[in-house]
């Protein structure tokens, strides 16, 4: 649920991190933080476990300047990836404008991803929302693996598995080392703001 | 399959806030709150997002996170209250040394975040947060 502030002319939208445990969501906003630390004016908040887990989710406020003469301020959040908090990605995804889905490109990790697409499709629903309307970009993580000699899942099967029916941009990305992290969060801020446009007056 | 993105549909629905109305707003935090003593104000939306904030110039807190934590805190307690078979819990306050914290729900989509230290009582500040509640029902409003 995007606000629009005519007042301030400000937009705010709220973009989530969604995708199985530890396939690197937190990461990719450390790593956005590490990079626009000049355009980020507070700490990036996080709730974890003592495992160093996330508990609730991550929070990352980045201003990115202006479009159509509106100052656009985005809210980065993740959600825990682990299964049993369910209930708390149902929270955080109220009043989501746009997701990324970070899948894990381990092989092991295929049915995770799977059935972590299908509980995002869940809670949407929950709020009235579909998967097929909502702006999304698919990142496929952890490429950077694939040189180390460890089996990863051809992007062919991941985009077979996850993208063949919604067809929505996706970017084959290493959170870690940052290959792709800043294009993955540009192209869904593009699809955000694109789909609030016509209320930018 | 094409994506069809729409702001205005059930579920979508995006916020626009009009000077006028964002004006009465504050009006309304200033008068009923900001005056009679509170540190700071702030008005959300369940998402976490900031419609309006106003504060007495002294305490520069963190609003955009404290508006991120305040939404997920209020969400996970009324998700709570229905666990034990409430349908939400009245009075969601925590006290510090210095400063507190109130929340109280305006309408099922906007949250009232109200900072204050020790020289106001929780009694009168709840009393004023009512009203004020009062008062932003009405502007809130779809169509207002």
């Amino acid at each position: 649920m995007a606000i629009i502030n005519l007042k301030k002319k400000q937009v705010q939208a709220k973009i989530v991190y969604y995708g199985p445990g530890r396939g690197g969501k937190t990461t990719n906003l450390e790593y956005i933080y590490k990079k626009f630390r000049t355009r980020i004016q507070t700490e990036m908040v996080t709730i974890k476990t003592h495992g160093d887990r996330t508990l609730f989710f991550d929070f990352l406020p980045i201003d990115i300047g202006k479009i159509k003469g509106y100052d656009i301020r985005i809210q980065l959040y993740t959600v825990p990836g682990q299964v049993k908090y369910e209930s708390t990605r149902r929270l955080v995804l109220r009043g989501v404008d746009g997701i990324v889905f970070v899948a894990d490109s381990l092989a092991v990790r295929r049915k995770e991803n799977v059935l972590s697409l299908k509980s995002l499709a869940d809670n949407l629903a929950s709020y009235k929302k579909s998967i097929l309307d909502i702006p999304l970009v698919f990142q496929y993580n952890k490429r950077d693996l694939l040189d180390e000699g460890i089996p990863l899942l051809p992007v062919e099967w991941l985009e077979k598995d996850l993208n063949s029916k919604l067809k929505v941009p996706y970017f084959e990305a290493s959170a870690l080392k940052g290959p792709n992290v800043v294009q993955t969060m540009k192209k869904i801020i593009i699809l955000t703001i694109d789909s609030l446009r016509k209320d930018l007056t | 399959m094409d994506k069809r993105y729409t702001s205005d549909a059930e579920g979508q629905k995006t916020y626009i806030f009009t000077p006028g109305q964002l004006s009465e707003i504050e009006a309304v935090l200033a008068e009923e709150l900001l005056d009679v003593g509170v540190h700071s104000v702030t008005l959300i939306d369940m998402a976490g997002n900031i419609i309006s904030t106003l504060d007495d110039g002294e305490n520069k807190h963190d609003l955009y996170s404290l508006a991120a934590l305040a939404a997920g805190n209020f969400g996970a307690v009324s998700t709570m209250a229905g666990l034990v078979g409430e349908d939400e819990f009245s009075l969601l306050f925590h006290k510090g040394k210095k400063e507190n914290i109130h929340f109280n729900k305006v309408t099922d989509e906007f949250l009232l975040i109200t900072i204050f230290g020790k020289e106001l009582s929780l009694g009168f500040l709840r009393l004023k947060v009512a009203e004020a509640t009062d008062k932003l029902m009405g502007l809130l409003k779809p169509g207002s």
